[in-house]
């Protein structure tokens, strides 16, 4: 009867069910999305060089100091350690120019985390992408500087297509509107990365095994960037566009942005057919951008956009319950 | 190994649910033992979901096992019944299992004897119309035994409006740990068989589906051994997901039928009892035995030895633990019933009720207790939520105490399955949430 005292002296916990858990969590899941983003960091540097790498960790560095910064001077627990900083500075990184200067990066992460993210509560609370909110902060504050600094690809401007030096593909295609952008050369150096871009963009290909990576883990659903990316195929076939649905989908952001961006759950709607939703909306503002508007790219407003909907589109798409 | 052709496969699945460890190996393959008869139960009388009983002996009176010491109170109610012979030493307020309060408990202390009542004896149960079969179970105070412990007569009284035209009997076991009704297959399939057939006639059904999880291929191939697959009657096994056993998503899974919101599988057409209960039913139209001992299984790594085990209602957990020869270390959690849905005790005195499936101890190892990170809207609790609920939104109301909006968020649907706090990244404890604003709910 010695186990009787045992168990008597000592106390149990007492808890609300369930008593098992799974073993995903919110760091786990942070963690991964860093890891899916890996192979198209090694890229950019493999494309134009260790400057991509500085910048990048420049972003990370200043995008997890100001957020232990914000968190210690506000008086709360410091979780930069759940990744979720770290993605914000990658992601960031991955929207500028390789060429940028490197105080850009430093500010953008400040604004990402501070403004957009912290400002509003912190993880969870932020209504827009902070890595894309922080991008359009620095288009409207330093245009020039944000669409220029582009480099050559290792092995010269969009091998394939040489007719200008230093310029994205999608810029080219909105200032020349050149068919010849459509040819299979041109495609294959879009879907393998030896392009002109962003440091992150460029490489289909990298970006598409780390998404592969994510999609099998069950991190993120495959709903959102099928809807995006098939709703741009769609509309580059009906809309007047001389471009291939091809050039569409491998020459801008749109890979980054529907596998990693919009794909982010704080920001993107909660329930499946939101979901689609959401991914569509993605899809038709990027293509109105792009054919109409006054930019080349228009991935990371889309996106911007439509992650202000997002309560909107939850609200009414409420699943009906069980037998309801 | 065995083969699912066509004819065992379910025609439809469940939305959401997961897929734990089940752990179910540590006692899968361990026949079931009698513990021994405990000197002293605690009976309470209310061991059913419904009304309490109403006591009928008084202290120092002698009972022989199976003798009625509680009456039913009302039509959804049971009687209670001595497991011990002995003599009523007590008959106050002690606290319970289950209910957050203090319930009217009987105890009785053992004479030794186990003397059972004269009337306990082999009968002919084909010679019983169908409203003394009903009688019969009612009497014997039996309740769903798979954990919900609803009074078993209410559920097969045959009702004009709503028919019944397929029985659905549950093996499905699908709370991870839990093997008492896996061994009860295995043991008792004859018995569980003739007490199928007792209430598909009652119900005057055509259709008996014995539906059970593909962990368990052996308890398969025995029902299906034991019952043959004609006259209405299938085994079916279903893949190995929780919550599988649920009513409400078994019958979607079997017949594709969808229970209304708040209604009842009766509503559909169907009625879905447990085999457990299904053996008890047995035992009573043949033995006229009222339930006084069920099958449990008591397991998780805080045990020395796991079993499954006949146990004596009444008989404190105590008891049970040293026939398995103790505690591995000091316990960190009592849970009575599965892992998913069990409910914690405060010590280890508790009695074994009708409801107790199982009894899981667990060791500090495996209880992580996290800090509820913020909600990240990764959507994986709507995805696992079998009854379509929005786990993380109406946790948001109830953080508010904006219960209005829980309730019209539907939060009283919920089957406190533990699907989503299962799954959710931040830790956030959704169950313990939502159980807090049925309770409010109900008090407005």
């Amino acid at each position: 009867m010695t186990n009787n005292q045992d168990v008597a002296t000592k106390q149990l916990i007492v808890s609300a069910s369930p008593h098992i858990y799974s073993n995903i969590s919110i760091t786990r899941i942070m963690w991964s999305v860093v890891i899916a983003l890996m192979p198209a960091l090694f890229g950019s540097v493999y494309f134009f060089g260790f400057r991509t790498l500085l910048v990048t960790a420049l972003s990370i560095a200043s995008a997890v100091g100001f957020e232990a910064l914000f968190l210690k001077l506000s008086g709360r627990k410091i979780t930069i350690l759940d990744g979720s900083a770290v993605i914000t500075g990658i992601l960031l990184a991955f929207n500028l120019p390789p060429a940028v200067p490197l105080w850009i990066p430093v500010i953008g992460s400040a604004f990402a985390v501070v403004i957009v993210k912290q400002l509003f509560g912190g993880l969870g609370y932020n209504f827009v992408n902070p890595a894309l909110a922080a991008r359009a902060f620095l288009m409207v504050s330093w245009p020039q500087l944000m669409t220029s600094g582009w480099l050559a690809p290792k092995s010269g401007y969009l091998a394939g297509y040489d007719a200008i030096s230093q310029a994205t593909p999608l810029s080219a295609a909105k200032l020349f509107k050149d068919i010849s952008l459509n040819s299979w050369p041109v495609i294959k150096n879009l879907i393998i990365g030896n392009r002109g871009g962003c440091i992150g963009e460029t490489s289909a290909i990298l970006l598409l095994i780390g998404a592969t990576y994510l999609l099998i883990r069950g991190f993120i659903s495959y709903r959102i960037p099928v809807a995006y990316i098939g709703s741009v195929v769609i509309l580059s076939l009906i809309l007047p566009t001389k471009f291939s649905p091809f050039f569409h989908v491998f020459s801008g952001g749109l890979i980054l942005g529907a596998f990693f961006m919009a794909t982010d759950y704080v920001t993107s709607p909660i329930n499946a057919k939101g979901q689609w939703i959401f991914g569509i909306g993605c899809g038709v503002i990027t293509m109105l951008i792009r054919l109409w508007g006054g930019y080349p790219e228009g991935v990371s407003y889309s996106i911007l956009l439509m992650n202000v909907a997002t309560p909107l589109i939850d609200r009414y798409t409420r699943p009906k319950v069980f037998g309801g | 190994m065995l083969k699912l052709n066509a004819e065992t496969l379910p025609i439809s699945r469940f939305r959401g649910g997961i897929y734990p460890r089940d752990n179910k190996e540590r006692t899968a393959h361990k026949a079931s033992e009698k513990a021994p008869i405990p000197q002293k139960v605690w009976l309470p009388l209310i061991q059913n979901t419904g009304l309490p009983a109403k006591i009928i002996v008084s202290i120092g009176d002698k009972v022989k096992v199976g003798t009625k010491i509680a009456e039913a109170q009302g039509n959804i109610s049971v009687p209670v019944h001595a497991s011990i012979s002995g003599k009523v030493t007590d008959i106050s307020e002690y606290n319970h299992p289950i209910l957050p309060t203090r319930i009217l408990t009987c105890v009785i202390e053992s004479d030794q004897k186990d003397s059972w009542e004269n009337n306990i004896k082999e009968r002919d149960y084909n010679a019983f119309s169908n409203e003394e079969l009903v009688t019969i179970i009612r009497d014997a105070g039996i309740v769903g035994l798979g954990g919900g412990a609803f009074p078993t007569h209410v559920k097969i009284t045959p009702s004009l409006e709503k028919p019944i035209d397929t029985l659905i009997i549950n093996g499905c076991e699908c709370e991870p740990y839990l093997t008492a009704d896996h061994r009860l297959m295995l043991e008792k399939s004859n018995e569980i068989a003739v007490g199928v057939k007792i209430i598909a006639k009652i119900c005057d059904v055509k259709r008996i589906i014995i539906a059970i999880e593909n962990n368990k291929l052996d308890a398969i191939e025995m029902m299906k051994r034991t019952i043959p697959q004609n006259d209405g009657y299938s085994v079916i096994a279903l893949k190995t997901s929780y919550p599988q056993g649920a009513e409400k998503q078994l019958i979607k899974t079997l017949l594709n039928r969808l229970v209304p919101a708040k209604g009842l599988p009766m509503d559909v057409g169907t009625l879905v009892h447990n085999v457990a209960t299904c053996y008890a039913v047995y035992e009573a139209c043949r033995f006229n035995k009222p339930l006084v001992e069920r099958l449990i299984t008591l397991t998780g790594s805080g045990i020395k030895e796991p079993k499954n085990l006949w146990v004596r209602l009444g008989t404190p957990l105590s008891d049970v633990v040293n026939f398995c020869n103790g505690y591995t270390e000091k316990p960190a959690k009592i849970i009575f019933g599965g892992p998913m849905m069990g409910i914690t005790q405060y010590n280890d005195e508790m009695p074994i009720t009708k409801g107790t499936s199982g009894v899981i101890v667990l060791t500090n190892k495996e209880i992580i207790i996290q800090e509820e990170g913020p909600c990240i809207r990764c959507g994986r609790c709507i995805e696992t939520c079998p009854m379509s609920l929005l786990p993380c939104e109406i946790n948001n109301f109830v953080k508010k105490r904006d219960f209005a909006k829980a309730k019209s968020y539907n939060v009283l649907d919920c089957i406190e399955c533990g699907s989503c706090a299962y799954g959710c990244p931040a830790k956030i404890k959704l169950v313990h949430a939502f159980k807090f604003a049925k309770n409010e709910i109900r008090l407005l």
